[in-house]
């Protein structure tokens, strides 16, 4: 593009396309190793999700809770898929848009909701809210929301992972905003060196907030790992079975060489960033297209046409989904707030510490 | 009882724990095949091996955060900073991950993990590799913060922060490295939060601690030719502080110069200005005074960096305003 040079150092005033999807894979559930019976179990963890955020951006308007909300609409995918392909003792590590993974990987959605509505009943005890989900017992350790900055984390974890011998695996997601930040190089770097059993995904929506990928990253995303010499792949994001072969394929890898992986997931985000987003940056045109590969109503289709169950199957586990969902308000409701004294709890392993006043 | 270096001290207390529990790993630049920037770590490597010594590229951010990773996940790392200058690069790491990722779960994560290397200046090296940092980590809740001044307190307060499950930041000097001292035999755990009377006197309370403890004791020297009796207290952790024992002294002397290698502008000697105004305000006889590094970068030339440090006339200047002597 000729720029003139009043246009600044990122073009402006132009409205970008966000991402294009690769090829869904064309693999069929069985090709996956999922038998029938797995395929709803997947479709409950997706619509719960996608459910759970409808009705928790409902609570917000209302004003039930305070603070950012990023809702993962759209990306269901990715979480159910990795969940479905992992084992249920490797390692995860999200980013501040991680409601979304938390439900997939089991955590409890009356704590989940107790803890946005920053009750003590929530996973996090109410001391970290939308962006600070973690589930220890799931193996889910959060919930970062400084940008980029849970990436050294997540080779430190597959460090002791790996000086352990456990076997475990560590799958560490981000935005494509966190790319660029230096914590992904210099971690990149050390992983590929060390040969940690890691993972690292980027799950590129489009926008690091209200930036498209194009105006803010050089290059394309999977290709930052060539220059350290790591596996890395690209992959449609908005097809669970895609996501299921592919984790899959890699976690194997890692387990058998200890070495890392780079995927750049392609997937989209119905909503805004957060709440207060008008989504200038994109077209309505875009949105709906994107909407055209909803992972759910994929998923649906899918179960439909193979006939490995019926529309009132499915109506059945939407209802009872509606109804969790229901209980989960109701019980971030009723929950109390954490007691005064927790303010100086949770800060220090040691009880007695001499807090400074 | 053993004389040893600083650094000897720092490596004893190393080893021993490294021994102990395998758990434990040390990741920094130059710690393993170098053998140490500032040989602190001379030999662990040939002991210990390259699991558990382990050099890493200079890359701050990302070592500090892999280990605080590594201590999430079971390991209990120990990150050796070049100096605490380089540390910087690093910080959100340290501020925003080690500090505050138990608070955030709920408690659900502990962070078992001491950073440590030199701190403050080390002589002409300009502005950006002369910086005392306790001020800045003692602010942060979720982080301890210790500064020993000898090598028995360093073997014997590293000892504790290996051991500690909260993440610790570790202070050494450059400048004290090839300092010696007595070093206690066997196990010497001083518990954080207790400061040490390293001088006894009753005219004032002098409040100094790190390197600044050596320029205290000159001055005390000193003073004590001029009739003049001080109380030294190194705090010997700056958070926890061991307010109550500094508060004690000064109840005894009415006195106190408060001497620190931090900026003055909310540093260390404000704090303990601040408490002991609020503690022991009906038995000062005198304001407070305190001997700090001025708010100016440290500068190169060797006149001017000779100002900018604290320096036992200072200390003395400030002894004699507090006790009416000028």
């Amino acid at each position: 593009m000729v720029k003139k040079s009043g246009d600044g150092f990122t073009p402006t005033g132009k409205v970008y396309k966000s991402t294009t999807l690769p090829k869904p894979t064309k693999k069929k559930h069985t090709d996956l190793g999922l038998k029938d019976d797995d395929l709803l179990p997947l479709f409950h963890s997706m619509y719960k999700q996608r459910r759970f955020e409808e009705r928790a951006a409902q609570m917000y308007q209302k004003g039930k809770f305070g603070g950012f909300l990023h809702l993962y609409i759209g990306q269901e995918a990715v979480s159910s898929g990795t969940v479905a392909a992992l084992n249920d003792d490797d390692d995860i590590l999200g980013a501040y848009r991680v409601h979304g993974m938390a439900l997939a990987r089991g955590s409890d959605p009356g704590r989940c909701m107790a803890e946005l509505f920053g009750k003590k009943t929530g996973v996090s005890r109410g001391k970290g809210g939308s962006m600070h989900f973690f589930d220890l017992e799931r193996h889910f350790w959060g919930g970062h929301a400084i940008v980029g900055a849970h990436i050294p984390l997540a080779a430190g974890m597959a460090m002791a992972n790996k000086y352990n011998d456990n076997g475990r695996v560590v799958i560490c997601f981000f935005g494509d905003g966190a790319v660029d930040q230096g914590s992904l190089n210099e971690t990149f770097n050390m992983a590929q060196l060390w040969k940690l059993p890691v993972i690292f995904v980027v799950e590129n929506n489009g926008y690091s907030m209200g930036t498209a990928v194009e105006r803010h990253s050089a290059g394309e995303l999977h290709k930052r790992a060539d220059a350290y010499g790591m596996k890395n792949a690209v992959v449609n994001g908005m097809d669970v079975f895609t996501i299921i072969e592919k984790v899959q394929e890699v976690a194997k890898d890692v387990r058998e060489t200890n070495e890392p992986w780079f995927l750049e997931v392609k997937t989209y985000r119905y909503r805004g960033h957060s709440m207060s987003d008008p989504g200038n940056y994109r077209t309505k045109e875009e949105l709906e297209e994107f909407r055209g590969f909803d992972p759910i109503e994929r998923l649906k289709t899918y179960i439909l046409k193979n006939k490995i169950a019926k529309e009132e199957d499915l109506k059945a586990i939407e209802d009872e989904i509606e109804q969790i969902v229901l209980d989960a308000i109701d019980f971030a409701e009723e929950s109390d707030f954490p007691d005064p004294k927790e303010l100086y709890e949770d800060t220090y392993t040691q009880d007695d510490y001499p807090y400074h006043v | 009882m053993a004389v040893l270096q600083f650094r000897e001290a720092i490596r004893e207390a190393l080893t021993e724990e490294m021994q102990r529990d395998e758990k434990i790993i040390l990741m920094g630049e130059e710690v393993a095949e170098y053998d140490g920037a500032y040989k602190v770590t001379q030999g662990m490597y040939k002991e210990f091996g390259g699991k558990r010594i382990i050099d890493t590229p200079i890359s701050e951010l990302g070592f500090a955060g892999i280990g605080v990773g590594a201590a999430m996940n079971g390991l209990r790392p120990i990150i050796e900073f070049m100096t605490f200058n380089f540390a910087v690069v690093g910080i959100d790491q340290i501020i925003n991950n080690a500090a505050k990722l138990r608070h955030m779960s709920g408690g659900q994560i502990s962070i078992p993990i001491v950073f440590r290397g030199p701190n403050a200046s080390g002589g002409q090296l300009a502005a950006t590799h002369s910086v005392a940092y306790e001020t800045i980590y003692a602010h942060i809740p979720g982080l301890k913060v210790m500064y020993p001044s000898e090598p028995g307190d360093a073997k014997g307060m590293l000892k504790t922060a290996i051991r500690d499950n909260d993440p610790v930041i570790f202070l050494e000097s450059e400048q004290m490295y090839g300092m010696k001292g007595e070093v206690p035999d066997g196990e010497n755990l001083i518990p954080f939060g207790k400061g040490k009377i390293k001088r006894e006197g009753s005219d004032v309370t002098i409040v100094a601690h790190g390197k600044m403890y050596h320029v205290a004791k000159q001055a005390a020297e000193q003073l004590a030719k001029d009739g003049v009796e001080a109380e030294i207290i190194d705090p010997r952790t700056i958070k926890p502080l061991d307010i109550e024992m500094i508060v004690e002294s000064v109840k005894k002397t009415n006195r106190c110069v408060v001497v620190d290698e931090t900026h003055p502008f909310c540093g260390f000697s404000a704090e303990v200005g601040f408490l002991i105004q609020r503690e022991a305000f009906d038995y000062l006889d005198a304001p407070v005074q305190r001997v700090t590094i001025p708010d100016v970068p440290a500068p190169f030339a060797k006149n001017l960096l000779e100002l900018w440090l604290p320096s036992p006339k200072q200390v003395i200047e400030a002894v004699k305003t507090v006790t009416y002597r000028n």
